[in-house]
């Protein structure tokens, strides 16, 4: 029976806490992976268009800090091996901006495994006079928005992950790959187990599920979040995963936070789907006959995953250019607030309008009077203040723009106690749509390599 | 039996799929699971959401974690960068579904409590 690997996560999205992998190594030394998720559905665009004017960006350059916080623990011959997809839509720029870092440090013993070849852009483009890549929400067909596409990438399962570090990688960078894929790819090297064990990669696939949103599953946005007794330093989670395929989620001892019945329950459900059919490239998951066993100290074992073949196709994230938006704040003070508030609101959209530009779509929402929610609760009695947040979005920019200048003439022109108009005009922002499609797996080409520092 | 919100008897959390919202909702014991699956059809949830853009709700149903799942299709106007709403993800319809106020047994709501301690 081989010892169980313990894998942790220290980063739930691009823009989580920046020192959860050297926290987690110091407060827990045998931890043998650490696994960081960069990329949201919209994030390759962003790199995209970041990589267009420069070409060397386009990847989550905060990991290359991270790997800098690594280098003490290295020293000091820690064998923690690093999984993440921070390469974006740039993979080998990331590798090299960290092999300079480790080669500085000479850390020259450390090896970074790469798996790029998810840009499935081109293949997208020639296609578009036949039916495929339709819209898996929508059923919409790719040539409505052709012109328009900006990425699409393929999620990559754990394979090339495993393989990787059979070949010696201490740290593996990808683009994208599915969430739960880079725990998989760990466990099956660590335990050998077949591509067609599919009862144990389910169970490493769930672990991947509840550790993939970092303190999401020890505590954060617990329903019970406020009852919690220290919120000051929520521990990352680890999954300790036997060599069965059950599991048993964790987080460093001396951190705050919870890991519970409640807290892996919660985030078990957490943007699921069909509960008997969770599909990613490795596997298809039923939650179904998962059991979930609190044995207390912030440990709670998840057994029971059952596993099926995955299907022959991978999703693809596609993005494309869907116009402009641009969204603004204004605080509304004193009597009949809410009133003043929508006032305020129409009142924008009508100089838009009558400067001769048009809004195709706009929003108004009185925040402190159930705007976050609407219609959903009575407004508040004898509400005396409220946030109000105006939003548009239109295919042309310059009728956007013009929205901007109209927010603040309101301080002056508009009803009194209109205020908090600080941070100058609102910002016009492109906005990128989401279209999921889905994609044969033998038209992909994954591209490996291996480097030395 | 009293009109009681949700959130004394479950708990849950929602996120976002694209233009569509998942809620989780998750009952604190056996027998609160029993009396949300009569309770908690799709026609509630609906009926609760009317005002929002839902094109279809799905329930799914998890006996073994006492959870169901909610699927409540377009709620999100696009969602992510499309959506102009402030809540373009659904991070607060989860919270928003736990207000939801229904009659609750009083023995239901004791068992609740005791849970929760």
């Amino acid at each position: 029976m081989k010892q169980p690997v313990r894998i942790a996560n220290a980063q739930g999205f691009w823009g989580d806490r920046p020192n959860a992998a050297a926290n987690l190594l110091r407060l827990d030394p045998k931890i043998d992976f650490i696994t960081l998720d960069y990329l949201a559905e919209v994030s390759l665009s962003i790199m995209a268009i970041q990589k267009e004017k420069d070409k060397s960006t386009g990847y989550a350059k905060d990991f290359v800090d991270v790997v800098r916080s690594l280098i003490p623990f290295w020293k000091k011959g820690s064998k923690v091996k690093i999984i993440t997809n921070a390469g974006g839509m740039n993979p080998s720029a990331c590798t090299e901006q960290c092999l300079q870092v480790l080669r500085k440090e000479g850390m020259t013993k450390l090896k970074i495994g790469v798996l790029a070849g998810d840009d499935v852009l081109s293949i997208l483009k020639k296609s578009l006079k036949n039916k495929l890549y339709k819209n898996l929400e929508t059923g919409k067909s790719l040539s409505t928005i052709s012109d328009s596409l900006v990425t699409a990438n393929a999620y990559f399962g754990g394979e090339q992950i495993s393989e990787l570090l059979s070949a010696g990688a201490d740290i593996i960078i990808t683009g994208r790959t599915a969430d739960p894929s880079i725990t998989v790819g760990p466990a099956v090297y660590h335990f050998g187990w077949n591509w067609n064990d599919y009862d144990k990669l389910a169970g490493a696939t769930v672990a991947g599920h509840l550790i993939e949103c970092g303190s999401q599953v020890t505590g954060g946005i617990s329903t019970h979040w406020l009852s919690l007794s220290k919120k000051n330093d929520f521990g990352f989670p680890i999954a300790e995963i036997y060599e069965d395929g059950s599991f048993v989620i964790t987080k460093p001892k001396n951190t705050s936070g919870e890991v519970s019945e409640r807290t892996v329950k919660e985030q078990l459900v957490y943007e699921i789907g069909d509960p008997s059919k969770y599909i990613s490239p490795d596997v298809n998951v039923s939650f179904l006959n998962l059991k979930v066993t609190d044995e207390k100290n912030n440990r709670v074992k998840v057994s029971g995953a059952i596993g099926t073949a995955p299907p022959s196709t991978l999703k693809v994230s596609a993005i494309y250019k869907d116009g402009w938006k641009c969204e603004a704040t204004l605080g509304i003070f004193g009597d009949r607030a809410e009133e003043k508030g929508k006032a305020v609101a129409e009142l924008i959209f009508k100089r838009v309008s009558n400067a001769g530009f048009k809004l195709s779509r706009t929003n108004i929402e009185c925040i402190g009077a159930g705007g976050i929610v609407p219609h959903l609760f009575e407004s508040p009695k004898d509400l005396r203040e409220c946030m109000l947040r105006v939003a548009a979005a239109d295919q042309k920019k310059e009728s956007l723009e013009y929205f901007s200048k109209e927010i603040a003439p309101l301080v002056t022109s508009g009803p009194q106690g209109v205020t908090g108009y600080t941070s100058g005009r609102p910002k016009v922002k492109p906005i990128y749509s989401y279209w999921p499609c889905l994609i044969e797996r033998q038209l992909l080409s994954k591209e490996v390599s291996l480097h030395s520092v | 039996m009293s009109l009681q919100p949700l959130r004394k008897i479950a708990y849950g959390r929602s996120g976002d799929k694209g233009g569509s919202c998942n809620i989780g909702v998750i009952a604190f014991t056996e027998n609160g699971y029993l009396f949300l699956h009569k309770t908690l059809t799709v026609k509630i949830v609906k009926l609760f959401f009317l005002k929002f853009p839902v094109t279809k709700v799905i329930r799914y149903e998890l006996h073994n974690l006492l959870a169901f799942n909610f699927i409540l299709e377009g709620i999100l106007d696009g969602g992510g960068s499309r959506s102009l709403r402030i809540d373009s993800q659904g991070k607060a319809l989860g919270q928003a579904f736990l207000e939801m106020k229904i009659e609750i047994p009083d023995e239901l709501l004791k068992e609740a409590e005791l849970f929760i301690k």
